[in-house]
């Protein structure tokens, strides 16, 4: 009982998932767990490099802005209307926190 | 005639204090617009423990055959008129700071946080 | 008669002596006000335990100050309630437990995190107590205008504390922000006190909910107290503040600002269903709840994914944490009329939401704190600088991933059970609810994956080079939480049975918060 929760439509009990989580990567362990591991060497990478030098560290880094691009191009139009909301002036806060009381309030009492 | 005038002057108090919070952009203005606001509110509290021709509220009953005003809200707009002291004077100081950053008293300008 | 009776103003009276004693205790020794800011919150989290022990053995707490019984009774035999009293049943207890760990931490942490040389340490620790003091004041009352002199007392401390880097321009500019549209909202809760009061001739919360009677002035009362509370709570699109104050506020500081905000919650779930219940009318005030939770989910994690500021980003997940619990409460309000739906899936909702409020003072108090770490060592807060850092500051590595995994809700850890209660007894109230949830949930499992890839993850970068773990008093911090986060992952059951079920059921039961005080004879 220490661990059953009772959620509504179904249980949660972590200790079974944990324990199945212990079989399973037993499991995967013992079948790949004996593969050979290449041995790093710098000479395999070079292949990679195509006959480049290795670029800075600092440059290889994937910058936080560049992370999900693609997501945020994609959402575009979504973002610059979330953008014209938040303005960032005050005024406009408070703006918006008046606003949603009126319509809070004519929707409680037309409800 | 007048029965309702202290209910219409709250209403305008409030309505102007947050007209000015809302639609001035000089920081100065929306500090004043707050402490109408707070006045508003305090008014407010005054206004319901009145009763009228009634005496000061130091006595635990009232006087016989005399009507007392309601001690508890004059308790409250005591506090409330502290805290609002206090609400103000930080906002003051706020924006001595924020002028002596920004070199600016407009809303529109003091917004590097957003987005 | 012994001492423990007065347990429950103890935990609002230590923190408030020791707060007001500090700059003298700063005379001797700064190891002495640490030490005893400190001791003062623990002494809060052990009271708050003896109260919650006196709860379970025999009902609701409640204390009067200087007297044994809320009322005065008058000449003519009609007894009147005006004393100030606090009233603790299940859930106040449960969320003073919450807020009173959380603020523990945030001292322990401060000891290391806020240096010396950055002066006025002194008025930073009492400014952090009087914070704690009002967040405590504001979950164990039973009187309605002493809530809102302890919204205040939390508010303006933490518009001090969020000003503490004052050279830093956008930190006077959040606590700006934040104390105009906080104190608009305060006078607003004051103003519907005010229409309470001139209609009851009482502030007392219960005696109110005994005697409510639907009319024009409650139903302005009831949308002031809702909106503004909801704003304190951070609901969007209310929630403006919340990115700029809990970005810019130190890091100790915003791990007890998001309990401080979660009182305001409290505040909203104890107006909604102990003062009005099912007197008001209770679907428009929970699907307004679900309504508001919906938004805060959805849009706070679209926000946090674009930012490139780690406190930012981490603020925004807070807007959209408290989303789930606005949704999963919001159902139980909705369902609280009808006894069926109330047992089949409306208290496990309920349940679900209130077990998220402590695992998100926890989880999200941790990530702030190790985005406190970094700031400590790199004195940035900007993702795209960072770097290699899982190589330099492991223990801080492994509380985010804790902290991580528990806020996008992987089992085993504590996010996931809450969640999940969450979305299995919404499913059931409405399938679509639930849907966005789990949507929101990936999102959120989306941008922590960005921030450890940024900030941990990397080759070791040329700014992170000279990085170093952070000192014991913020790894200790950090660790309390941690191992909170992970213990109720691994005992959910004892938490639901012992603090978040009694929470919910008491906060569903209206009949008993009234009971407790005037009696059942009355």
């Amino acid at each position: 009982m220490w661990t059953y929760i009772f959620t509504g439509s179904g249980f949660w009990n972590p200790i079974w998932w944990l324990a199945s989580f212990v079989i399973v990567a037993i499991f995967v362990y013992s079948f790949f767990g004996s593969e050979v591991k290449a041995k790093y060497s710098p000479d395999k990478v070079k292949p990679f490099l195509s006959g480049w030098d290795e670029v800075n560290k600092d440059a290889m880094q994937v910058k936080a802005s560049n992370i999900y691009w693609g997501f945020t191009k994609a959402m575009s139009g979504y973002y610059r209307f979330l953008d014209r909301c938040h303005t960032g002036i005050i005024n406009d806060y408070v703006v918006w926190f008046m606003a949603v009381m009126v319509i809070t309030f004519i929707a409680f009492i037309t409800a | 005639m007048f029965y309702d005038i202290h209910y219409v002057t709250i209403v305008f108090l409030i309505a102007l204090g947050i007209y000015a919070v809302m639609f001035q952009h000089n920081l100065i203005k929306i500090a004043i617009g707050i402490d109408i606001l707070e006045s508003g509110a305090n008014l407010l509290l005054i206004v319901l423990g009145y009763r009228n021709g009634g005496v000061a509220p130091i006595f635990t009953m009232a006087p016989q055959g005399k009507s007392m005003v309601l001690p508890t809200p004059q308790a409250l707009t005591l506090t409330a008129i502290v805290i609002g002291l206090a609400t103000t004077a930080l906002m003051l100081s706020l924006i001595v700071m924020l002028y002596r950053h920004y070199g600016t008293l407009d809303t529109r300008e003091i917004r590097r946080l957003r987005g | 008669m012994s001492w423990t009776e007065h347990a429950p103003i103890l935990i609002i009276a230590a923190p408030l002596l020791v707060s007001f004693a500090i700059p003298l205790l700063e005379k001797i020794d700064y190891r002495v006000r640490n030490a005893a800011a400190v001791l003062s919150l623990a002494f809060s989290v052990w009271m708050v335990l003896i109260v919650l022990h006196k709860i379970w053995g025999s009902g609701p707490v409640v204390y009067v100050f200087g007297a044994k019984s809320a009322f005065l009774p008058l000449p003519s035999g009609f007894k009147f309630p005006v004393r100030i009293m606090l009233e603790i049943d299940n859930m106040s207890a449960f969320m003073a437990l919450s807020g009173s760990i959380a603020a523990m931490v945030g001292v322990i942490y401060s000891w290391a995190f806020v240096r010396e040389e950055e002066g006025g340490l002194g008025k930073y620790y009492s400014l952090f107590l009087l914070m704690a003091v009002g967040m405590l004041g504001m979950e164990l009352t039973g009187d309605a205008f002493n809530f809102f002199v302890f919204l205040e007392i939390a508010s303006i401390a933490s518009f001090g504390l969020i000003a503490y880097r004052r050279e830093d321009p956008a930190s006077i500019e959040a606590s700006f922000k934040y104390m105009i549209v906080s104190t608009i909202g305060a006078i607003f809760v004051l103003v519907a006190i005010g229409f309470l009061y001139g209609r009851y001739d009482a502030l007392n919360m219960a005696y109110i909910a005994k005697h409510m009677r639907i009319g024009i002035v409650e139903r302005i009362a009831f949308v002031l107290l809702m909106v503004s509370l909801a704003m304190k709570a951070g609901a969007v699109p209310m929630h403006m503040w919340v990115s700029d104050a809990y970005g810019r506020a130190p890091a100790a500081v915003t791990a007890t600002l998001v309990s401080v905000s979660q009182a305001s919650l409290y505040g909203l779930f104890r107006v909604m269903f102990s003062m009005f219940g099912v007197t008001m009318n209770n679907h428009f005030g929970g699907w307004m709840l679900i309504i508001f939770g919906l938004l805060s989910m959805f849009i706070g994690v679209t926000m946090a994914i674009v930012q490139k500021d780690i406190k930012r980003l981490m603020a925004y997940h807070a807007i959209s944490q408290t989303g789930y619990m606005l949704l999963g409460v919001g159902v139980g309000l909705a369902v609280l009329d009808n006894p069926v739906a109330l047992r089949s899936y409306g208290l496990a909702a309920m349940t679900g939401g209130i077990f998220h409020i402590m695992n998100h003072a926890m989880y999200k108090g941790l990530l702030f704190l190790t985005a406190g770490a970094i700031f400590y060592r790199l004195r940035t807060f900007n993702l795209n600088e960072m770097g290699g850092l899982a190589r330099k500051m492991k223990y801080t590595t492994i509380y985010f991933i804790i902290g991580a995994a528990a806020i996008a809700g992987l089992p085993p850890f504590n996010g996931f059970a809450s969640k999940l209660m969450i979305y299995e007894s919404v499913y059931k109230f409405n399938p679509l609810l639930s849907v966005v949830a789990m949507v929101v949930s990936i999102l959120t499992l989306a941008s922590f994956v960005k921030v450890f890839h940024s900030a941990f993850l990397g080759p070791e970068i040329s700014k992170t080079r000279d990085v170093r773990e952070v000192p014991k008093s913020m790894v200790i911090g950090m660790g309390i939480m941690a191992v909170i986060c992970i213990l109720f992952g691994l005992f959910p059951g004892m938490v639901v049975k012992y603090l978040a079920g009694p929470a919910a059921v008491s906060l569903a039961n209206q009949t008993g918060y009234i009971s407790s005080v005037i009696g059942g004879g009355m």
